[in-house]
């Protein structure tokens, strides 16, 4: 699925990393555990999350995840987009909730992980 | 070709935590190491830099970059741990709130550093550190 279709289906805007919409996620992973986050092995992946702090950056620049989606609304501090973008990330923030995003992108054909 | 590097870490900067697994990153990506490789590295190093902010006082990161493997060593002054047997037990956990609160502490940062590295080992003084070695190889 295109970065572009995500932003359509969610409604979201687009925070950081405009020069990449047009490239394709594969998988996505919801989740406020970063723990959890570090413990994938997938690539091209959309991580779809409502915690939004410095360490959702750092979590995904070491997991190697381009795309963050985040839910409703939550704000992404200049630090944040700072640091995304000195790694080439692109950011995404949907009004909708996890659940409600998830079942979106799910339904429109982007694989789960598990 | 040897390459040593030392880091600080202050226990509960949350804000910088993640800055010297980020300076390995990038250092090893220089010296053009696999990829994969890199991600396990550094995903261990960072498991490993956040529980030092998370748990202790202050810590140092020292890194040995050989020619076919890295050596990382934290070494902590803090709590330390008083059964590492359990706290290798993945959902144990003994972290605040805050450290909750920053998407962690759910008590899967050791398996998942044992998980990444080569080689790796724990020794802890309880009310005065602990030092923690990991070692993968290219």
């Amino acid at each position: 699925m295109k970065i572009s279709t995500v932003i359509e289906l969610t409604e979201a805007t687009l925070v950081c990393g405009g020069d990449k919409t047009e490239l394709m996620v594969e998988r996505a992973f919801s989740s406020d555990l970063m723990s959890d986050v570090l413990t994938l092995d997938t690539e091209g992946l959309l991580l779809i999350t409502g915690l939004a702090n410095i360490q959702t950056i750092r979590t995904a620049e070491m997991a190697d995840i381009h795309y963050i989606l985040f839910v409703r609304n939550k704000k992404v501090t200049p630090e944040m987009a700072e640091l995304a973008g000195e790694n080439h990330m692109v950011l995404l923030a949907t009004p909708f909730s996890l659940f409600k995003t998830s079942g979106i992108l799910y339904k429109h054909g982007l694989k789960p992980v598990y | 070709m040897i390459i040593e590097q030392t880091y600080q870490v202050r226990g509960g900067d949350f804000a910088h935590a993640g800055d010297a697994s980020s300076k390995v990153k990038k250092l090893l990506k220089q010296l053009d190491v696999d990829p994969r490789k890199i991600k396990s590295i550094v995903i261990a190093l960072y498991e490993a830099e956040v529980n030092i902010v998370a748990h202790a006082w202050e810590g140092i990161i020292r890194i040995l970059i050989d020619r076919d493997h890295i050596r990382m060593v934290l070494e902590d002054k803090g709590p330390g741990i008083a059964d590492i047997e359990q706290a290798m037990v993945e959902g144990y956990s003994t972290a605040s709130r805050e450290v909750r609160e920053m998407g962690f502490g759910a008590g899967m940062g050791l398996s998942n550093i044992k998980r990444n590295t080569d080689q790796m080992e724990i020794t802890s003084r309880v009310g005065e550190g602990t030092v923690l070695t990991m070692v993968n190889y290219f």
